[in-house]
């Protein structure tokens, strides 16, 4: 079945390589993902928090969002290629995986600060809080955990997605994949494969890390929302 | 010409209608097979809380897998076509609707079984009569999540010869024929939406009022 590629994986390949070609991927690819997530947080925590306070807005967004969401990647990335002034390259890729983050960074801000108790908020009213400082000390800490699971679920997609990035000039480890289709060599696109996959967990298994040590009284709820 | 114009008589070209075709038939079958895998394992593995955990977290890392990968490691181990793409999406079917069965069959309340259990129902009776049908919305919520990303997945089947709406997407982009690249993208967004609305529909279907009461009290 492999006839056209004579050998399945040349290890020879990746060691000659592994400087020059796939560690520039590696990090081409983590800087694309970690840009389109951070931005995308920066969008999510006002919207999150706007839609928490003004529960009007919220079905419109996530209608929105929810909307973004479903556009297969492929097609999102050539639409936006087309767009003048975007044009082919990473600011493509790196727009179109801020749409998909927002959904769920979004739902999981407004989950988190419903999350936190009203008694909870009370007390600090009580103790002379303004809301301002309620949010910040209270809720925002407090909603953190869901946060972060969200800022987790994000990142493990936008990961995978930023693989196809790399049709339109995003770069990354999808530019292995692609190159290896194209060259019909089996070691570039297992090792495209391999390595974004290994990163997508990885980020999966970090954050999960970040996301138990900032709850560590409410690990059962964490299973519930599992 | 406008592109607008243009745009339409993409709609006339011969192999317009065809990759739709191709990209509905790749995406269901893919779908049905991830039914007909993910399912039986969920029951199978329902006995046992290890096994279920098992399969939860295979799932999970199932899920973590980018689409693209699973679509470009099929090449070198089954070719190129049709059937390596569909051995492609069915793969990336299964997770979603194994990890939503199986959690969906876990959750069930137990005193439920055991008063399904007080009143004289077997094994089996109480899994077909009680267990599935409570657990059915939350096993169409992982269909849906599962048909919503074959059909966007479908889309990559082109890289691997697959065929579908990605051939003109990429046709588009490689012969610089904005109107080709944007139909065919255009086409997969609208399939998918299509997909996302029909399964909505189908989700809310398969919800018995009386469970949809029961799963609001369930809910802590």
């Amino acid at each position: 079945m492999t006839e056209a590629a004579p050998q399945f994986i040349s290890w020879s390949w990746i060691a000659e390589n592994f400087s020059d070609t796939i560690v520039p991927a590696i990090i081409g690819h983590v800087y694309l993902s970690a840009v389109s997530v951070a931005i995308a947080v920066l969008i999510s925590l006002p919207a999150g928090i706007l839609a928490a306070k003004r529960r009007g807005l919220y079905a419109p967004i996530t209608a929105f969002t929810g909307l973004l969401f479903t556009i297969p990647s492929l097609a999102l990335f050539t639409i936006l290629v087309t767009v003048p002034g975007i044009g082919i390259g990473p600011n493509a890729v790196i727009i179109a995986l801020v749409a998909y983050s927002l959904l769920v960074l979004i739902r999981n801000v407004v989950a988190g600060l419903d999350s936190v108790p009203a008694e909870t908020i009370d007390a600090a009213k009580g103790m002379g809080l303004t809301s301002r400082q309620i949010l910040f000390r209270v809720e925002l800490p407090l909603a953190l955990p869901v946060i972060v699971a969200g800022v987790r679920i994000a990142t493990v997609t936008v990961i995978g997605i930023a693989t196809i990035g790399a049709y339109v000039g995003g770069g990354g480890l999808g530019t292995l994949i692609f190159d290896g289709i194209n060259r019909n060599f089996s070691t570039m696109v297992i090792t495209g494969a391999v390595l974004a996959t290994a990163l997508a967990v990885a980020a999966d298994l970090l954050l999960l890390g970040v996301e138990r040590y900032l709850r560590p009284w409410a690990r059962r709820k964490q299973e519930e929302a599992a | 010409m406008s592109l607008l114009h243009e745009m339409l008589e993409v709609l006339a070209r011969p192999d317009y209608w065809p990759a739709v075709w191709r990209h509905v038939e790749l995406s269901a079958l893919a779908l049905i097979l991830g039914v007909a895998i993910a399912l039986p394992v969920a029951l199978a593995v329902n006995r046992s809380p290890l096994a279920t955990l098992v399969a939860i977290n295979v799932g999970n890392v199932g899920r973590a897998v980018p689409s693209l990968a699973i679509l470009a490691l099929a090449l070198p181990l089954f070719g190129f076509g049709f059937t390596p793409s569909l051995i492609a999406l069915v793969a990336l079917a299964i997770p979603p609707i194994l990890i939503n069965a199986a959690t969906g069959l876990t959750e069930v309340d137990r005193q439920i079984i055991d008063a399904a259990r007080g009143m004289g129902l077997s094994g089996a009776q109480v899994l077909t009569r009680i267990r599935l049908p409570i657990a059915a919305p939350v096993i169409f919520a992982g269909i849906r999540t599962s048909a919503v990303q074959v059909v966007a997945s479908a889309t990559l089947a082109t890289f691997i010869g697959g065929g579908g709406l990605g051939d003109l997407i990429v046709l588009g982009l490689q012969r610089n024929i904005p109107a080709v690249q944007l139909v065919g993208a255009l086409s997969v967004a609208a399939l998918a939406i299509l997909t996302e609305l029909l399964f909505g529909g189908l989700e809310r279907a398969f919800t018995p009022k009386g469970i949809r009461v029961a799963r609001k009290r369930g809910r802590k």
